[in-house]
């Protein structure tokens, strides 16, 4: 029972981050469309990236903790590692989604194009179907324990996969934007926008944990729910 | 090491032997193989597109696409009568079972492409002098890489209910390196290119077949514990 109480708990504390994010993100809103310059060369599309750079680094950070949860699940078995790998997978797949749809509203005014076989765009698109298969194959198994080595092991392959994806699309050309910010010399974005961006960033990543919070939450109640019926049923057996 | 070996080579002896005895997977395959090709000759425009432009991509998604569907194949034997249990409760280590199955997928999967590489020769009048054996190496890698993945999916998408279109839904992105690199090697090869041009993609198929081959014998074992 404790645990139930606890997953609630988890779980309301998720929902708060969320408010607290969404608050956020309507500043951000503001902040970048009225107190921050328009770009000179792109104009107003460039204020997606705002949204569309966060999304982005979401995504990624989700599918490494997916990563490394399936690992640490094959190696402790412990199910709320693998109800956490989960609810950053779906997670996950919803930042990737807001990434491959901002992508291309930026890309058709500035590029002149919605969609490039460019290198980031293969590679974000490769992560999306990464995310949407191992959400696939974990809606598609029964077992709640055989669902969850299954998956681990498609979250760890997964992340092996990764470096082989980049080495392939690197080795094209690409025409998407180059770092600004994370990159070996200072950042060149000037500071009106850095500032936007992270602020942005943090929201993102605010909402990001607030999601996973409510979602993992909401899981451990079903288990302990789950769990509780199968006591009382078995009660009833005797 | 003996002993895994042996283990190993038995189970894959028990699948070819099956195949051998019943035939309808090998045909199936092999036939959708051919079409495939066939197939990739109608949806080019002669008028636009030479075959010998289109040569290198449709070779390597005849080789992907049969590949997917040969693998499709290999626990579905298993989960019929439960034959997957009896293996299962036999001491033997849990890799040299994956080892044999992958073994035996190799071997279905290298057949359907030795079949496949002279049909191809024919139907898109590819010029193969010269570039024969750089073109067995290239796919011999590639296969290599995606069928051991490929080995560990098909496992537990049998245990789904769709697991026909579950398979290439997981497997599919982990075919894009391998298959991207030996479309790149194959073109070159097809073009008589030095082999210097070459050596890059061979050595990153090499990567590939060598980190995965590790990792899915890694996770393998943590697949079948009942």
């Amino acid at each position: 029972m404790p645990d139930r109480v606890a997953a609630r708990r988890i779980a309301s504390r998720g929902l708060v981050l969320i408010a607290l994010g969404l608050v956020t993100l309507a500043g951000i809103y503001l902040l970048a469309l009225r107190f921050t310059p328009v770009e000179r060369f792109q104009g107003l599309p460039q204020k997606i990236f705002y949204i569309h750079v966060p999304a982005a680094w979401c995504a990624l950070l989700a599918f490494s903790l997916v990563g490394i949860a399936s690992g640490l699940y094959l190696w402790l078995r412990d199910p709320r590692l693998d109800r956490f790998a989960e609810s950053t997978a779906s997670v996950g797949l919803m930042f990737s989604i807001i990434m491959l749809t901002t992508g291309p509203l930026w890309g058709k005014p500035v590029w002149g194009t919605w969609w490039e076989w460019d290198a980031r765009l293969t590679f974000t698109l490769i992560l999306f179907f990464l995310f949407l298969g191992y959400r696939a194959l974990r809606g598609a198994l029964v077992d709640p324990e055989e669902r969850a080595r299954f998956s681990a092991v498609v979250g760890i392959l997964g992340l092996v996969l990764v470096p082989f994806v980049h080495l392939t699309v690197y080795l094209f050309r690409t025409v998407h934007p180059q770092p600004i910010v994370l990159k070996p010399s200072e950042p060149s974005l000037p500071w009106d926008m850095l500032r936007t961006l992270l602020a942005s960033l943090s929201a993102f990543t605010v909402l990001l944990i607030g999601f996973v919070m409510t979602r993992y939450g909401l899981a451990r109640m079903e288990d302990g729910e789950a769990e509780s019926g199968k006591r009382e049923g078995g009660d009833d057996g005797r | 090491m003996g002993e895994f070996l042996g283990v190993a080579l038995a189970v894959a002896a028990k699948d070819l032997r099956v195949e051998r005895r019943s035939k309808t997977a090998l045909v199936s395959a092999l036939s959708f193989a051919v079409l495939t090709l066939v197939i990739f000759n109608f949806a080019r425009d002669a008028a636009s597109l030479s075959r010998a432009a289109m040569a290198p991509s449709v070779l390597w998604i005849t080789f992907a696409f049969s590949g997917v569907i040969a693998l499709n194949r290999s626990f579905a034997l298993e989960r019929e009568n439960a034959a997957l249990d009896g293996l299962l409760m036999a001491p033997v280590s849990r890799g040299a079972l994956f080892v044999g199955k992958y073994l035996a997928n190799l071997a279905f999967v290298f057949a359907v492409e030795a079949v496949a590489l002279p049909l191809f020769v024919v139907f898109f009048g590819v010029d193969l002098r010269g570039a024969v054996g750089g073109v067995i190496l290239v796919a011999v890698l590639a296969t290599a890489g995606f069928v051991a993945v490929g080995t560990v999916f098909a496992a537990m998408t049998v245990r789904t209910r769709f697991a026909e279109l579950m398979l290439p839904l997981l497997l599919l992105p982990f075919m894009l390196p391998p298959v991207t690199w030996a479309v790149q090697a194959t073109a070159r090869l097809l073009s008589n290119r030095p082999a210097s041009e070459i050596a890059g993609w061979i050595r990153l198929l090499g990567l590939y077949d060598l980190v995965f081959i590790v990792a899915c014998l890694l996770v393998f074992p943590s697949l079948m514990d009942e």
